[in-house]
């Protein structure tokens, strides 16, 4: 079978920001893209590997503890330059988690070590003390008139600076900070976000809509029009979520052990 | 719950009766508490001890103290030559080595599991390593030195250390793209690597700053399937012997060198270890198999990627494919955060499934995942009820067939309970 549209699609060091299931967003959009005869190739990226934004379509990036964001601080910066490039010539990108506070300006650790990011969102990332509660449990956020589902588990909270546009508001659970009601950030055709879950598995419109760019960046007016996929299972999990994110764990524990 | 109204009643309880203990072990980690603790409490009844044990799940303080109390006469004396077993949540290990000060402390392996309860595994390993400072600098502590984020733990210790580990050189090597749990060392910051690895972060290791697993004293060799289960030859410091282990998995082989180093610590000859080993019986949702109206049941407790994936490495004997019940709830015992399921090598699993059933709190992000990996359509999923998927399970089963269950830790309860109600036999044995 001919393949008449390819998508590059660079997972950013699986090997160390991986802390949540975050494979699944790879897996979820290289699989809505084969079924609809879009050749998806996604690659690896390693510290140290030759790699360069500018054959890539749509960019990974996912979750890690504070340790592994340090590792990879280095290597990322020095890709910095090419993918702010990337980002500003309309390229796709979904940074998760720690890797979302590693694409915003900066991220303060718990001890006070700031670790400079690569500044594609406005955004800063602090650490209020170990001794503060960590963000944790499932989220509901409206994305576009749509409810988006995940889980987050951050110890930094994200401010966005004047100006920089959020992902999402949310519904329930913490979002960026617990305070603004504000969920990640969007610019141009970069996201950003604390939710894992994997995210795109069961937000397929999310996914979609990243293929959708990434087709439009690349093909323009020649793009294909993704045809609906038979999402059921998707859109259970996505139910199923949300109702996991009104009824606390508590209660069902209780009910489960009375 | 006893133990909760005696911690309230009288804080010092439980260290009063500990006291009196002839000596207690005490083992901790991610992977094989359970069944390590049961393994050890069949050596040291065949070596005439009176044991006490906590239960499965009762592994916090609160635990340790019921079965203290339990044990005890009403005037508050316990046994002779009473030893105790106890299992130790990764987070309370502190707490219980301080009240009841352990002759023995076994880890058995660093996973991760529940980072919404339990946070990252190198903090753990930090915690660990200060807890260390409870124990009695009397005591042995068991590492197993196969998993470097345990091996580790030594230089935090100045006491006797014994350390069990595989030997054989025909293990054959983790597939790839399986999840790491453990990268690089926490303290030196070097990055682990294998001539060999198991799976997870378990093999044959060093670093490049020269740190490299150092070598057992009690050791697995020549391991190969047995009649059940697996067999191998158990290398303890005074000599060594054949064992045949009714369990299946390289993880029951940790488990059971885990107990036999603990056992060695506390002064049990090479024999008794070997002969109660081999005596083994699986606890309930550890590889037990149980009969539930002439239908062959097995329960795999599946809580952490690593975990589940040696499970599933059980079920994977070439051209044999199984009736699958997948159960996956969210409450706190299991872990609120189900993303570890994405973690999970489903993929080489869906070869071996014959028809799949999936339920639980959060049944249709587990069918989501399985759709995933490429598994046959779900005969029946997202039902919430646990009784109701599990009768349709076993009405799919044929009398000559096998349901293979993998619960989360709250769904294991649940299964518990209602094979129960169905009359399943060798049930009541695991309380």
């Amino acid at each position: 079978m001919s393949v008449d549209w390819v998508l590059n699609v660079a997972v950013l060091y699986p090997e160390l920001l991986n802390l949540y299931g975050d494979r699944g967003n790879a897996r979820a959009l290289e699989r809505r893209c084969q079924t609809r005869g879009i050749d998806a190739n996604v690659t690896p990226v390693g510290i140290g590997d030759r790699w360069s934004p500018e054959h890539a379509d749509i960019v990974l990036v996912g979750g890690g503890q504070d340790r592994e964001q340090r590792r990879v601080q280095s290597d990322l910066h020095r890709r910095g330059a090419a993918l702010r490039e990337f980002v500003e010539d309309d390229g796709v990108v979904l940074a998760v988690c720690g890797g979302f506070q590693l694409f915003g300006q900066h991220y303060r650790g718990w001890d006070g070590e700031i670790m400079e990011g690569i500044a594609v969102f406005d955004a800063v990332a602090a650490h209020p003390g170990p001794s503060i509660r960590r963000c944790v449990g499932n989220v509901v956020a409206i994305w576009e008139g749509e409810t988006v589902v995940g889980f987050e588990n951050h110890g930094g909270r994200t401010y966005l600076n004047e100006g920089q546009q959020a992902f999402a508001s949310v519904v329930s659970g913490f979002g960026n900070n617990g305070g603004d009601g504000l969920e990640g950030a969007q610019r141009k055709n970069a996201f950003g976000t604390y939710l894992h879950g994997a995210v795109l598995p069961k937000n397929p419109r999310l996914a979609d809509r990243l293929i959708a760019l990434a087709l439009e960046r690349r093909y323009g007016a020649d793009a294909p029009a993704l045809e609906p996929l038979d999402d059921r299972a998707a859109l259970r999990a996505h139910a199923e979520a949300l109702h996991a994110a009104f009824t606390p764990a508590e209660s069902a524990i209780g009910r489960r052990f009375a | 719950m006893p133990g909760l109204v005696v911690e309230r009643l009288h804080g010092g309880a439980p260290h009063a009766l500990a006291g009196q203990l002839s000596a207690a072990a005490l083992i901790t980690g991610t992977n094989g508490k359970t069944t390590t603790a049961a393994m050890l409490a069949r050596i040291l009844r065949a070596d005439d001890r009176a044991v006490i044990h906590n239960h499965s799940g009762s592994n916090l303080m609160r635990g340790v103290t019921a079965a203290l109390v339990e044990a005890a006469s009403p005037l508050g004396a316990l046994p002779n030559r009473a030893t105790a077993v106890f299992e130790a949540d990764e987070a309370a290990l502190s707490e219980i080595a301080a009240a009841a000060p352990p002759s023995v402390a076994v880890f058995t392996n660093l996973m991760r599991d529940q980072l919404d309860r339990y946070g990252e595994i190198e903090s753990i390993a930090l915690r660990w390593a200060d807890a260390l400072g409870d124990v009695p600098r009397d005591a042995t502590i068991a590492l197993n030195v196969d998993d470097p984020l345990i091996a580790s733990l030594e230089s935090h210790w100045s006491g006797a250390c014994l350390r069990f580990g595989i030997e054989d050189p025909d293990i054959p090597p983790a597939p790839d793209g399986e999840v790491m749990d453990a990268v690089w060392d926490p303290t030196t910051q070097d990055d682990f690597r294998y001539s060999r690895r198991y799976f997870a972060q378990l093999g044959r290791w060093h670093t490049d700053g020269g740190a490299q697993r150092p070598t057992p004293q009690v050791a697995a060799d020549q391991i190969g399937s047995g009649k059940e289960g697996i067999a191998f030859t158990l290398r303890l410091p005074e000599g060594e012997q054949g064992v045949a282990l009714p369990a299946e998995g390289l993880y029951s082989v940790y488990n059971a060198l885990a107990a036999a180093a603990a056992a060695t610590a506390l002064g049990v000859g090479p024999d008794t270890i070997c002969r109660a080993l081999e005596s083994h019986e699986a606890a309930f949702g550890r590889q037990e198999d149980l009969l539930v109206s002439g239908r062959r049941v097995r329960v795999l407790l599946g809580k952490n990627p690593s975990g589940l994936n040696q499970a599933l490495r059980t079920l994977q004997t070439p051209g044999e494919r199984h009736h699958l019940l997948v159960l996956l709830n969210d409450g706190i015992a299991d872990g609120e955060d189900v993303s570890w399921i994405w973690d999970v090598d489903w993929e080489s699993q869906a070869p071996h499934c014959r028809s799949l059933f999936v339920g639980g709190d959060r049944a249709a992000d587990m069918a989501l995942r399985l759709e995933y990996a490429g598994f046959p359509a779900p005969c029946a999923e997202a039902t919430r009820d646990i009784d109701e998927i599990l009768n349709r399970a076993l009405s799919q089963v044929a009398e000559h067939e096998r349901l293979v269950i993998l619960p989360t830790y709250t769904a294991m309860l649940d299964v518990r309970r209602r094979l129960g109600q169905m009359g399943a036999s060798r049930l009541w044995d695991v309380a």
